[in-house]
């Protein structure tokens, strides 16, 4: 006979540092059901338009993650830019794809080390966050900031960067993509690393695309799709091939994320080397009148914005949708069937962002 | 006794375990507050111990924004801490709202829920500033047992109800 029992998984979790809270409901050792109750983080963010104008959002937006604060502040700006009818120099545009890409690293690898950490494997949970460093460093010599870089305005950026920075900043990233190749070995090839995280967790590739999973989760379960394909920002201009795999397990998403690193290195090394030679900002025509729509491809997938405005400096209305919002049906649809030891595996394998997702 | 408890009291003092909660930040402290831990900064080898259980710690970090649903979470955590227990309250919105101050459910900062020993501002505060916030609470700790002075008292800048605290960073 099956007893069941209901297993509370946060608010406050050691595995997850954000409050989440999910319910599961287990036979023996076996998950059956996931109930998720969210809330916890909710800053009722979207009803700040109306207290602070188009151009004070820019910092709002930037606190909605601060893990990818920089492609919330890009997306934000392009989709008032757009409304306006202005185009952000050449300059700035190749600022913001490096700035944006640095951002993807940062992420990418304080996620291999929490992934890493949810089974159990410490020690490479510090190696992955020692590289980080290297990435936290560039940010705070070039942006002033560690985490929230605000470099991104309407109209363009605020920080250039000399020759000096950039020279610097290419050794860096020799350091971080030396020290990634190094840890290939230990994170992808281990029979440890395998045995927790292959057929662990598996989303189908239809399943894939008629729940809506988007990023890294969808790009895992062999969909080749990624919103900087479209070429936002100065992607049209550099040689982007989206990180495709197509076994849809935990293994396969740690994979396209260790690879899409990989590749965002490089990104930022081609952006680096060809950075034009332009303004940094353009005048703005007046306020914003109307109403735009623009997507972006943030470290966890697609991020779509929506901003209304009424031709006065507050808008009327944002709203936001984050990936981890589109990535929580195919994380309920992974969950039952696994064992409740590989819950915090399979969890942190979409890579929540709750405070994205509550605001 | 007196010897045994001194004793205790002491390595409660050299060695503190930590609990963080996230009230519902952007991350971005607590990515800060991680980074403590991991080789850069490294407070492990200085006996800092990071825990998940709020009943095995003697240090609660708190960032992020206070609301109406998770102040309940915030003050369960604290009650399970055992005395003595000081309190850090980390980012501008864990001290006053922040950015946030203007919405509808946003409490102005942790310190309405609990008392707080330190507070630690920045957007998000570097790690050596979290770090030395640590440090200033170990001291507010050590006047809790009587084992000397408590550091000095600093009131948050416009806040004149505010309980007193030490402002480090």
């Amino acid at each position: 006979m099956n007893r069941s029992t209901v297993i509370p998984f946060g608010p406050q979790h050691p595995v997850l540092p954000e409050p989440l809270h999910i319910k599961f409901v287990v036979e023996d050792e076996t998950v059956v059901q996931a109930v998720p109750q969210l809330g916890f983080v909710h800053r009722g963010l979207e009803s700040l338009v109306r207290t602070k104008d188009f151009n004070q959002m820019v910092f709002v937006v930037e606190r909605i993650c601060g893990i990818c604060s920089c492609i919330h502040a890009n997306c934000y700006c392009n989709a008032i830019e757009d409304m306006l009818g202005v185009t952000a120099p050449p300059r700035a545009q190749f600022l913001r794809v490096i700035w944006s890409e640095l951002h993807r690293i940062h992420s990418h690898l304080l996620w291999l080390g929490l992934f890493a950490d949810a089974f159990g494997f410490e020690s490479v949970f510090h190696q992955f966050w020692r590289i980080r460093e290297h990435v936290m460093d560039i940010c705070e010599a070039t942006a002033g900031n560690r985490v929230i870089l605000s470099i991104n305005v309407v109209g363009g950026v605020r920080r250039d960067l000399n020759l000096d920075q950039i020279n610097w900043m290419l050794g860096e990233l020799d350091k971080i993509e030396n020290g990634m190749r190094e840890l290939t070995r230990t994170m992808l090839d281990d029979y440890t690393v395998q045995e927790r995280t292959r057929g662990i967790g598996v989303l189908s590739k239809d399943d894939a695309r008629l729940l809506g999973a988007v990023g890294p989760t969808l790009r895992g379960s062999g969909w080749e799709c990624d919103e900087r394909m479209h070429g936002y920002a100065a992607y049209k201009e550099l040689n982007f091939v989206p990180v495709v795999e197509h076994d849809g397990d935990c293994y396969a998403r740690c994979k396209v994320r260790f690879n899409e690193t990989l590749h965002a290195i490089e990104l930022v090394r081609e952006a680096l080397n060809r950075l034009p030679e332009s303004e940094l900002t353009v005048k703005l025509p007046g306020n914003p009148d109307g109403e735009s729509v623009f997507r972006v491809e943030q470290p966890r997938g697609e991020l779509f914005y929506y901003v209304r405005a009424n031709g006065s400096k507050m808008l009327e209305r944002m709203r936001v949708r984050t990936p981890t919002f589109a990535n929580i049906p195919p994380l309920l649809a992974m969950l039952p069937g696994c064992k409740l030891p590989d819950v915090p595996v399979i969890v942190l394998s979409i890579d929540p962002c709750i405070s994205c997702t509550e605001r | 006794m007196g010897f045994v408890e001194n004793m205790i009291k002491k390595s409660r003092l050299k060695s503190p375990w930590i609990v963080h909660f996230d009230c519902g930040s952007c991350n971005g402290c607590d990515i800060e507050v991680l980074a403590c831990l991991t080789p850069m900064y490294d407070v492990e080898r200085f006996g800092v111990v990071n825990t998940g259980n709020p009943k095995h710690a003697d240090v609660l970090l708190v960032t992020g924004t206070v609301n109406h649903r998770n102040r309940h979470v915030l003050k369960q955590i604290y009650e399970q801490m055992p005395e003595p227990k000081a309190v850090v309250s980390i980012g501008a919105c864990n001290l006053s709202g922040g950015v946030f101050k203007d919405s509808y459910n946003i409490l102005n900062g942790a310190h309405t829920v609990i008392p707080v020993d330190v507070f630690v501002p920045g957007c998000p505060p570097k790690p050596e500033a979290i770090i030395d916030g640590v440090v200033t609470a170990l001291n507010a700790l050590a006047a809790k047992m009587g084992l000397g002075p408590a550091p000095g008292a600093a009131l948050m800048p416009g806040d004149e109800d505010a309980p007193k605290a030490a402002a480090v960073g």
